[in-house]
């Protein structure tokens, strides 16, 4: 993975200073709230409902056990010894001081982390395919692009004060596991016909209160000019989105009002004047960064492992974990391993302190030491060599990361909610937990196959509610929690906004309703159906009407 | 009395913003409104000591051909939190080759210099109530950053002489 040299390492050493001093004006009354606020979101601290939260980045979701192990220690030191998994490739931290956070951001340092603009009105954290590097289906490693951006984020003096937040995200495969059409700006790195590699840029898509996909506004950018056209891209949008009002301050809306053509034509006519101009990145650094992602040392295997194979047939447990939690390598007998921070009970996302250093162990003994987070708040070994999997199956077992659910009903993406957020309309994670005790038979689980059930406490959409195949958003009624339901929504790179299916629901009602929308297809399917491509079949109707049936 | 930094260091100020674009300017050095501006243009250019002011919705592009004979151009910030200004001063620096005072007024204060400076602003009219002298530091509080801005290359972009520890491999 990327090593800091010197000079990245001074940069976020001067940032730790510069915060240590800001926050000790702001305790000494020197800066005012007000005054204060920008400076510490842009540092990651929010003011949460009972503490202080701090987020903290994890580059495109690539982590060294040596960082993990530091995470946990910061939980373990400063918060309440664990640490939670967001939905864009970050931790956060909700209990920690404030007058501590300087100390924490100067240990995160110290691994070359940082929480650098994981807030407020800035380019905040570049996220990524969690498969980048290894996916079968990937045709550009989207890694060394991940840092030159990250980098080229970092600091950038013109674009620390937008509208509104603003969110890149980047793949090199044909299957989008980045969410690349759901956000400010997407980028899937490909070839054209020479083989050169260049971006195909997508701008405005994006969930919150007005969820739309994104538009391609250019086909094929050559790799060179990157850094000019986000330039382009950021400075138009600073300059003419709107700040009248922040619920259509995202560049989303500003695509919609001037349409994706005119947007386009504004952004390629700044670009004219940025082409070729310092920003353009010579061959040479993309070639210096991408030293720093060679493959691993794999041995050379014969294709699938016999003792793994046998393991399979003969333990049915271990075969489930197989079939859900295992991804095929691109390297001959190498596996991926999706290790589910879903098990019931626990708040999606959520790892101890003791589970983190569990796993940095795992890492070192299973897979060069070296992780990644995804977007679905779960963690993912890379670089398994199958005929080590029943082992490393036996280990997560013991640390509770081993339920075979990834892409079933219960791996459910989760934001903190009115637990924790002092935005949240409504609390998520006992929603998450009803549904997943209510579903708790592994065969029926299976039966289902793949259903996302994506749950957000506000419209904020921190739990991607509108692509959840079932959305659930919590919604304030006269003082007092509603959840909204919405079917149909897809992520990837077949992206679609879910579709409400009626009034809300009291929380207790929740599993009830999920059971129904569940008994409507499995009673409908076509064989290798899945829930969505059911609804998008049937529409609302039959869904609606057997969800609401009963209560009328 | 708001304060000045100029040039990197605590200064008098000897010009007077004119806010309100209905009153005519002083004999004394004045910064105008662009709408001022654009009136009076050709009365004001006689002078050698008027300049504008741009607020963070005006067009740089409408001083294109005033850059040459401009002696100071400043961009106000309502609030510190309105980063159009920060574009506008690329802008004027970069793409119509300001050469004169670049001035930020108006909500500026400590925390914002260094990006400031990076841009292309060479002076900051601090708000009231800041202590110039204090701010001073902030423009240092990064020796160096990645991007090209209108106070360095890139440093993909220089020599191994121009950034010696670039290549010394990861630190640990």
């Amino acid at each position: 993975m990327y090593r800091y040299d010197a000079f990245d390492q001074r940069l976020v050493d001067e940032r730790v200073a510069q915060f240590r001093d800001q926050t000790r004006r702001f305790l000494a009354g020197e800066l005012s709230e007000d005054e204060f606020r920008p400076l510490r979101l842009q540092n990651g601290l929010y003011i949460q409902k009972y503490a202080p939260m701090l987020r903290v980045a994890i580059p495109y979701g690539l982590l060294s056990s040596r960082q993990l192990r530091k995470l946990a220690h910061i939980g373990r030191k400063y918060d309440k010894g664990y640490g939670h998994f967001t939905t864009r490739q970050n931790i956060q931290y909700n209990w920690p001081k404030l007058e501590e956070v300087p100390d924490i951001l100067a240990e995160l340092a110290s691994v070359e982390m940082h929480a650098i603009q994981t807030s407020g009105n800035c380019v905040r954290n570049i996220t990524s395919d969690h498969f980048a590097g290894v996916a079968a289906d990937e045709i550009v490693d989207p890694r060394p692009y991940n840092e030159l951006i990250r980098q080229w984020s970092t600091f950038h003096p013109e674009f620390a004060y937008l509208p509104r937040k603003f969110k890149i995200a980047i793949t090199g495969a044909t299957t989008d596991r980045a969410a690349i059409l759901v956000h400010d700006i997407g980028l899937q790195a490909v070839r054209d016909g020479a083989g050169d590699v260049g971006f195909r840029v997508i701008v405005g898509g994006g969930l919150g209160r007005t969820p739309i996909v994104g538009h391609v506004i250019r086909e094929f950018l050559p790799r060179a000019e990157i850094l000019n056209y986000l330039d382009a891209i950021l400075r138009v949008y600073n300059r003419f989105g709107r700040r009248d009002n922040m619920y259509k301050a995202r560049i989303k809306i500003l695509v919609k009002e001037r349409t994706p053509e005119v947007f386009a034509q504004d952004v390629e006519a700044e670009w004219e004047h940025l082409k070729g101009g310092p920003a353009t990145v010579p061959d040479e650094e993309i070639a210096r960064i991408a030293a720093h992602f060679p493959p691993p040392s794999y041995e050379t295997l014969p294709g699938d492992d016999a003792g793994f194979r046998s393991a399979v047939a003969d333990n049915r447990a271990f075969s489930n974990w197989v079939k859900r939690n295992v991804f095929p390598h691109k390297v001959p007998g190498y596996a991926l391993v999706t290790l589910s921070l879903k098990k019931t009970g626990v708040p999606p996302g959520d790892a101890s302190s003791d589970q983190m250093d569990a796993v940095a162990d795992l890492a070192d003994a299973y897979t060069f030491g070296e992780l990644t987070v995804s977007h679905e708040q779960n963690l993912i070994f890379t670089n398994v060599r199958q005929s080590q999997l029943l082992a490393l199956w036996s280990e997560l077992k013991g640390l509770g990361f081993a339920t075979p659910n990834i892409g079933l009903l219960t791996d459910i993406i989760c934001c903190p909610g009115g637990d924790f957020c002092s935005l949240a309309n409504a609390k998520s994670i006992p929603i998450a937990e009803a549904i997943q005790r209510r579903f708790d038979d592994l065969d029926y689980l299976h039966d289902l196959g793949e259903i996302d059930v994506n749950i957000s406490g506000c419209m904020n959409a921190c739990g991607h509610h509108h692509v959840g195949h079932i959305g659930i958003l919590g919604v304030d009624k006269n003082g007092s929690e509603w959840y909204q339901v919405t079917i149909g929504g897809t992520q990837g790179e077949h992206a679609a906004i879910g579709k409400v299916i009626g009034p809300s629901f009291a929380a207790h009602e929740m599993p009830d309703v999920i059971a129904r929308l569940l008994d409507v297809y499995v009673d409908r399917r076509h064989e290798d159906e899945r829930f969505v491509d059911t609804v998008k079949r049937l529409g609302l109707d039959p869904f609606k009407e057997r969800v609401y049936a009963a209560t009328h | 009395m708001p304060q000045l930094i100029k040039g990197g260091v605590v200064s008098d100020d000897r010009w007077t913003l004119v806010r309100d674009g209905e009153v005519a300017p002083p004999s004394s050095p004045a910064i105008v409104s662009l709408a001022t501006w654009l009136v009076k243009r050709d009365e004001l250019r006689k002078r050698s000591d008027v300049g504008v002011w741009l607020a963070p919705a005006d067009d740089p592009s409408l001083l294109a051909g005033d850059v040459r004979t401009l002696p100071l151009i400043a961009v106000d910030f309502p609030k510190f939190a309105d980063g159009r200004g920060y574009s506008i001063a690329r802008l004027l620096r970069e793409r119509f080759f300001f050469k004169g005072e670049l001035r930020a007024v108006g909500d500026v204060a400590r925390d914002q210099l260094y990006y400031l400076h990076q841009v292309g602003f060479d002076a900051f009219l601090l708000r009231d109530g800041k202590d110039a002298q204090d701010a001073l530091a902030s423009l240092r509080d990064f020796t160096d950053g990645y991007q090209a801005t209108n106070r360095r290359t890139p440093w993909f972009r220089r020599s191994d002489t121009d950034v010696p520890h670039r290549h010394r491999g990861a630190t640990e």
